[in-house]
């Protein structure tokens, strides 16, 4: 097995062939459940059971594929550039979805770290969940949360965001591209981001900026309310 | 040539990024820096869309893979996480839709307002003109 361990290639090729599959399936099937980056995940840990492929050795060639997610993010500028114009004619509708969003995170983990009794630690844990991985482990950290969880959590809600959005805006009956995009920015970070991209630029760029500025937001909100279980 | 620019600049900005993020003592990831960073260089016009578009797109393109390496870290944490798996979740989905619905519906009612609010200013003295379909 030494041809799968010590290669740098197969992490990517397994994430990129994964993921196809995932795109694949997708198109053949249709179901929603089936999203590309949630296959991709369990055919990923399927193969490295099957080789006996551990994480450390997988992530050792699969992290170059996370390398690039830093510039990635930084070209997040572009479809938020062309819809510029667009965003300063609605700002105060932005401004105040976005503030609302984050709000209204904050108070539901709230409610439900009490309807489950859960304890200080994982009320900490939860709170940065809706946020990018990159801003929410340092908010965790500091409101005295447990950082793996919470990685763990910021992929679940990222992921099922990614799932759910065009199936809650059918249901919430949203008319505007730009609440769309917000609502998945603000809700499930870069990867209800990587879907609002594919639903199309307005809710691409929309998303963008709710990443980053839900994300900032949520470092002022947190210390604020962390102490309130 | 292009894609030679394209990456200069691109991995540029995100050095830049991250050395915001090494020096200034706010919990802001390089990468938002570097967004915001790229934003007002088109802003001021000292960069292009052009100058860095088709590598922009590629790297936004292929995006969704970049989460799936540390997604599948979940596979060495779900021993730690079992006992409190059930719970995390319900929360994360709640609390998410939640999210999601009061993020949607408050800029829809604040758009729908607005662009009202845009109409009557443009009927202003016609008669009826307020009227909404």
């Amino acid at each position: 097995m030494s041809l799968v361990k010590e290669s740098l290639y197969f992490g990517v090729v397994v994430s990129l062939l994964a993921y196809w599959a995932g795109l694949w399936l997708k198109q053949k099937l249709g179901w929603a459940v089936l999203n590309p980056i949630l296959v991709a995940v369990a055919l990923v840990i399927a193969a490295l059971k099957l080789l006996r492929v551990d994480y450390p050795g997988y992530y050792e060639g699969a992290k170059y594929i996370s390398y690039l997610l830093t510039p990635a993010t930084v070209c997040l500028a572009i479809p938020l550039y062309r819809q510029l114009k667009l965003l300063l004619q609605n700002l105060a509708a932005v401004a105040l979805a976005i503030t609302a969003g984050v709000i209204a995170s904050a108070l539901s983990i709230f409610v439900l770290c009490l309807a489950f009794r859960m304890e200080h630690v994982y009320y900490a844990t939860l709170l940065p969940k809706s946020i990018t991985t990159a801003i929410g482990m340092g908010v965790s950290e500091e409101a005295g949360g447990i950082v793996t969880i919470t990685v763990v959590c910021i992929i679940i809600t990222g992921i099922f965001g990614n799932i759910i959005g065009e199936r809650m805006f059918l249901l919430l009956r949203l008319k505007s591209p730009i609440s769309r995009g917000l609502a998945l920015g603000t809700s499930a970070h870069a990867v209800g981001t990587a879907k609002a991209l594919e639903l199309g630029e307005i809710e691409g760029a929309m998303s963008s900026l709710s990443v980053a500025v839900a994300g900032l937001m949520t470092v002022v909100v947190v210390p604020l309310v962390s102490g309130w279980i | 040539m292009k894609y030679v620019k394209e990456c200069a600049v691109i991995l540029g900005i995100t050095l830049v990024g991250e050395w915001l993020n090494m020096l200034l003592p706010l919990p802001v990831p390089a990468g938002v820096y570097g967004l915001f960073l790229m934003l007002i260089l088109f802003c001021t016009g000292a960069l292009k869309l052009e100058q860095v578009e088709a590598t922009g797109n590629f790297l936004l393109d292929i995006m969704p893979v970049m989460f799936v390496p540390a997604a599948a870290g979940l596979m060495d944490s779900f021993e730690q996480l079992r006992p409190v798996l059930a719970p995390l979740i319900i929360i994360c989905v709640i609390s998410t839709l939640a999210v999601m619905a009061v993020t949607g519906k408050t800029a829809d009612l604040m758009i729908e307002r607005g662009e009202r609010h845009g109409k009557e200013k443009r009927y202003k003295g016609r008669k009826g003109g307020k009227k909404k379909s």
